[in-house]
């Protein structure tokens, strides 16, 4: 065991290592370390926010959802309602349709009736003219005796 | 047993593998193997065994403890700078994934320990984790693979495992001892001094006493962060030398030599890594006491 000159050369060899290692080793593999471990926090952090906005979401879908059904129910209700109406004003309208159709009908029954006696009256004064004409065998003053037989027309 | 000669003995083969690859300064008038003297001022060469290495003295170096060392600093240096390129904010793959565990588990290890601010402890711990376990690892090649094929290159002594050579490991404690005395000085500045005097007995009768026992105290720490490397490392090369020469005694000896070799690498896996881990940990803890002001 002899101590020498080695010795002052492997202190030298020492710092010159220390040194490398100090300057290009140690701090970029500590930052690269440092950053990939800044990153999978980040990425766990957004992973919990992401499933926390999830949970979020799917509650709001549900939500939206039962919105849907109540609107959807409400429509089908208010169509329904707007269904029976229509059904209701329809069967109105016919009624009263009916009814003036029927009203119109009695009118021209009426109308025709009193075109036809009417037409009746002349016939019957013109027939019981003819009749007296031959029952009496003269002829009757038309003029002096119209008017007794327009009110036995009238009267019949 | 892969031997330099056919007359090699056991101790000869051992003292061989402990030997470094040294270059140095040998003084003058000292005698070479081949019988020449250095002249005048000496000389820088190889050292050829272990006389001329003594010779040397302080004036060497260890060329395969350097290289190796230096070697695997680099390998270190290379490995994470292309993580450090590739790492990015997505989804880490292969390579990239193994080195930052590393990279984390050294984050997590200062993080508990040390409580102060200082940018340089983090990398340095990193650096100190991962290049010393590089260079126990060297620890589980075979002991002869390397040595042996070198030599038949024509390198005579190779140790290649360079925290088994007590000036690495030392070195790095030392370095460590300074960076401790430097933050020890600019955090605490006076009271660095006053820990030094005036603890445990707080009266300035006993800051002879005081500061013997810290500055004791003080100096235990850089050695036995070394020397518990080193002879940690040290021991466990020694026992797979000791196994590689059980080869040698006889065909009998094979298969537990072999069974013992597997058990004892097995083993070291484990140690390797636990001498790095309490290298790196009491590295923190030493700047981490530097760093608190009482």
């Amino acid at each position: 065991m002899n101590i020498n000159l080695t010795l002052i050369g492997q202190m030298l060899a020492f710092v010159c290592f220390v040194w490398f290692c100090m300057k290009f080793v140690w701090p970029p593999i500590l930052a690269a370390m440092a950053e990939r471990e800044k990153k999978i926090a980040d990425g766990l952090a957004a992973a919990d926010r992401a499933s926390h906005d999830l949970e979020l979401a799917k509650e709001k879908a549900v939500e939206r959802l039962k919105e849907a059904k109540e609107e959807a129910a409400g429509i089908i209700d208010s169509a329904n309602k707007r269904a029976s109406q229509l059904v209701e004003e329809a069967k109105d309208a016919a009624v009263a349709e009916a009814d003036r159709v029927k009203a119109s009908a009695q009118a021209e029954i009426e109308q025709e009736t009193n075109r036809a006696r009417e037409h009746l009256r002349s016939e019957v004064a013109a027939l019981s003219l003819a009749g007296a004409e031959k029952v009496l065998g003269a002829a009757i003053d038309r003029e002096a005796h119209s008017e007794l037989v327009e009110k036995l027309a009238s009267e019949l | 047993m892969a031997s330099a000669g056919e007359t090699q003995t056991v101790s000869e083969y051992i003292v061989h593998h402990l030997t470094n690859l040294t270059y140095g300064k040998l003084p003058a008038g000292f005698e070479r193997y081949d019988g020449s003297i250095v002249g005048e001022g000496g000389a820088w060469t190889m050292a050829h065994g272990g006389a001329e290495v003594s010779a040397m003295g302080f004036n060497a170096i260890h060329v395969d403890s350097m290289m190796w060392s230096i070697g695997l600093g680099i390998v270190f240096c290379w490995l994470f700078r292309s993580v450090a390129k590739k790492a990015e904010s997505g989804v880490p793959s292969g390579m990239v994934n193994a080195f930052e565990m590393i990279v984390g588990f050294v984050d997590d290890t200062v993080r508990d320990t040390f409580h102060g601010h200082n940018k340089l402890v983090a990398p340095l711990a990193l650096t100190v984790f991962v290049w010393v376990f590089l260079m126990n690892l060297m620890d589980l090649i075979p002991v002869d693979l390397i040595p042996h094929t070198l030599m038949l290159l024509g390198v005579e002594y190779q140790k290649i495992v360079p925290s088994t050579d007590p000036n690495i490991t030392m070195g790095m404690a030392v370095g460590v001892f300074i960076l401790m005395l430097y933050y020890s000085i600019k955090v605490k500045g006076f009271g660095f001094v006053k820990e030094l005097t005036l603890n445990p007995f707080n009266h300035w009768i006993f800051i002879p006493v005081n500061l013997f026992m810290e500055v004791v105290g003080l100096l235990a720490k850089p050695f036995s962060l070394g020397l518990r490397l080193f002879g940690n490392m040290y021991a466990g090369e020694m026992i797979f030398i000791l196994i590689a020469a059980l080869f040698s005694a006889g065909i009998a000896w094979m298969v537990p030599a072999g069974l013992l070799q597997i058990g004892w690498a097995i083993f070291h896996i484990l140690i390797i890594t636990l001498q790095a881990f309490i290298f790196m940990v009491l590295t923190i803890v030493y700047l981490s006491m530097a760093h608190e002001d009482h």
